[in-house]
């Protein structure tokens, strides 16, 4: 068997058992899983060609060519090979832009609607697994906007997919376990790196300290330990790095920090941010799915059953879309919710699925051993989430500054959603996706709440902008044109 | 303000305002003009200060160019393909005629 690819969004089936979204390792590990049980599955996927960003471009790289992308991106070669031998249709560059649980004959239905190749179409699925992974937290400091400041992951997506390094003079900046892991595949690549800026802060060492017994039987730690001494024997590594500012007239052309009391300065041509990674959630949060903070890890993730069920009960949420727990964790996570789904569809199947969820989830909890460790060693430093400097700007997109957002917070604004209205924070291209974390941070700094009780921008879709005319082009149900018209008439 | 550390098997042509290149295929819009040291794609909406790509990913809406006559495309999520016309937007995007 192999996965059957499609390449117009028109010759979709009307309907499918289950859609996933997303052709990570939790998407793809669902929909070689679903289509084993015998689902008739759907993978719609933004992205052109399977992988995510964890295994971005697998199916090209290969040892011999890009050896140093590691031996924990090659694991990616045997989830890319089950799927594709899968008995899964899988559509790429799909952008599902709206979900919408509904009902078909007393049955939970969801309806889909996707674009691809600037045409648009619905689909119908009685069950979705939501697989939109991660995406890095902002780390907003000044001059974060100027060209020649990017992300880490973005340079580590430019490293796998077009073997493109950055040309002189590089620093990368910031906490967590991609700073590293990134620094030595950089110099690996022949990269000149001249410095990592570290900003774990001190204190997290202590409050880390509990946790790290079950960290020591992770697969993660040898590595993780290998790849601090390697950095730090090539490369000046500064530590408990309180502030970052980057210079430039119309790009960056050095970096002012403060380590250890004193100020320095380097110049740079190119600077890489990352501050951890948090669930992409925009297709939840439109969708209507509850969405919970998780404290440890500091950023809104879905409200799921262990199985991945979201709050509406026809959508499943896996992999770090659903909560940070990486990529190993996050194809375990595909493979449960996509049999939890098929338990749904076919109840009469128990005996068959029923051994494979305990088998999963099993190994889930030996995977998931040492998480809190790493969650409280690299929870980012509060001066990069919620920033004091009052010229930085939060939000890209509408260039409002932390100096604006405090103002409007000091003046008991209730919620990210009224300060969108007064500063229009949130309502650029993005759609918030890179200042919510921000805003929701900085709200609680100010008025002294939880960012529970702040929240998040309520979504709306579509979730990405999508041509008039693809919208025009999609048919009319009856529910939309009583909605426009006041009409009951049967007309669709 | 990037560069290729291996060869490519095949290229395209492609235009970046008007200035013709020959680029990888498979590859996006936005790795395509990194590629060839081009980093400011666009002028920001409100302060029109130089933007670039800054996730690659999909997720920021940095690397909003004009593609073949369509504004606000993501860079980043498209495709190079042979014969494309890639322009550098300044500010928001405008009302196309005959839309």
């Amino acid at each position: 068997m192999t996965l059957r690819k499609i390449d117009d969004v028109h010759r979709l089936d009307r309907e499918y058992d289950l859609a996933i979204i997303g052709a990570g390792p939790a998407g793809m590990a669902a929909a070689a899983e679903a289509a084993a049980a015998g689902a008739r599955t759907i993978l719609l996927d933004e992205n052109p060609a399977p992988g995510g960003q964890i295994y971005r471009s697998i199916e090209r790289n290969s040892p011999a060519r890009r050896a140093f992308l590691g031996k924990d991106y090659w694991k990616g070669k045997d989830i890319l090979k089950a799927f594709l031998q899968c008995d899964a249709a899988y559509l790429p560059q799909a952008l599902v832009w709206s979900v919408e649980q509904g009902e078909t004959d007393g049955k939970a239905s969801v309806e889909l609607r996707v674009s691809a190749g600037g045409k648009s179409s619905i689909v119908h699925a009685r069950r979705v697994v939501f697989a939109t992974g991660a995406m890095e937290r902002p780390m907003p400091v000044r001059g974060w906007t100027l060209p020649g400041v990017m992300t880490i992951g973005a340079a580590q997506i430019a490293l796998k997919s077009s073997g493109l390094v950055p040309d002189g003079r590089v620093v990368l900046a910031g906490s967590g376990p991609l700073l590293y892991l990134f620094a030595d595949q950089l110099l690996q690549a022949g990269g000149n790196l001249v410095a990592v800026l570290d900003t774990t802060p001190r204190s997290n060492w202590a409050k880390a300290l509990p946790f790290l017994p079950p960290f020591l039987v992770s697969p993660y730690l040898l590595k993780g330990l290998a790849l601090l001494v390697k950095v730090r024997r090539s490369v000046p590594v500064f530590t408990g790095v309180g502030t970052i500012e980057v210079f430039g007239q119309d790009r960056a052309s050095a970096i002012r920090f403060q380590a250890k009391g004193r100020t320095e300065e380097i110049d740079i041509d190119s600077a890489f941010l990352h501050q951890g990674v948090v669930p992409n959630n925009s297709l939840a949060n439109a969708t209507g799915c509850l969405l919970g903070w998780n404290d440890r890890q500091k950023c809104f993730q879905p409200e799921l059953d262990t199985r991945g069920r979201s709050s509406l009960p026809a959508i499943y949420v896996a992999g770090d879309g659903g909560g940070i727990g990486g990529a190993l964790v996050a194809e375990v996570g595909g493979r449960i919710a996509a049999l939890a789904a098929c338990l749904d569809l076919f109840p009469e199947k128990t005996r068959q699925i029923g051994p494979l969820l305990a088998k999963h989830e099993k190994r889930r909890r030996v995977l998931s051993r040492g998480r809190t460790f790493i969650d409280t060693l690299y929870q980012p430093a509060v001066a990069f989430r919620a920033p004091t400097d009052l010229e930085t700007i939060a939000c890209r997109c509408e260039e409002v500054t932390v100096g604006a957002i405090r103002d409007a917070a000091a003046r008991n604004v209730v919620g990210p959603n009224q300060l969108k209205t007064m500063l229009r924070c949130g309502m650029g291209s993005c759609q918030g996706r890179m200042c919510t974390a921000t805003i929701t941070e900085i709200l609680a700094d100010v008025q002294q709440r939880s960012p529970d009780d702040i929240g998040t921008y309520r979504l709306r879709t579509p979730i990405k902008p999508v041509p008039l005319r693809e919208f025009a082009s999609l048919p009319l149900t009856p529910d939309a044109v009583q909605a426009v018209t006041g009409d009951h008439s049967d007309r669709s | 303000m990037f560069r290729r550390i291996d060869k490519a098997t095949d290229t395209v042509a492609i235009t970046f305002d008007g200035i013709p290149m020959r680029v990888d295929t498979e590859q996006t819009v936005s790795a395509a003009l990194l590629g060839q040291g081009i980093s400011t794609l666009r002028k920001s909406v409100v302060g029109d200060r130089p933007r670039a790509p800054y996730c690659l990913m999909g997720v920021c809406f940095e690397c909003l160019v004009t593609i073949d006559g369509i504004q606000n495309r993501q860079a980043c999520m498209t495709i190079v393909r042979d014969g494309m016309a890639i322009s550098s937007q300044s500010g928001a995007r405008a009302l196309d005629e005959g839309c």
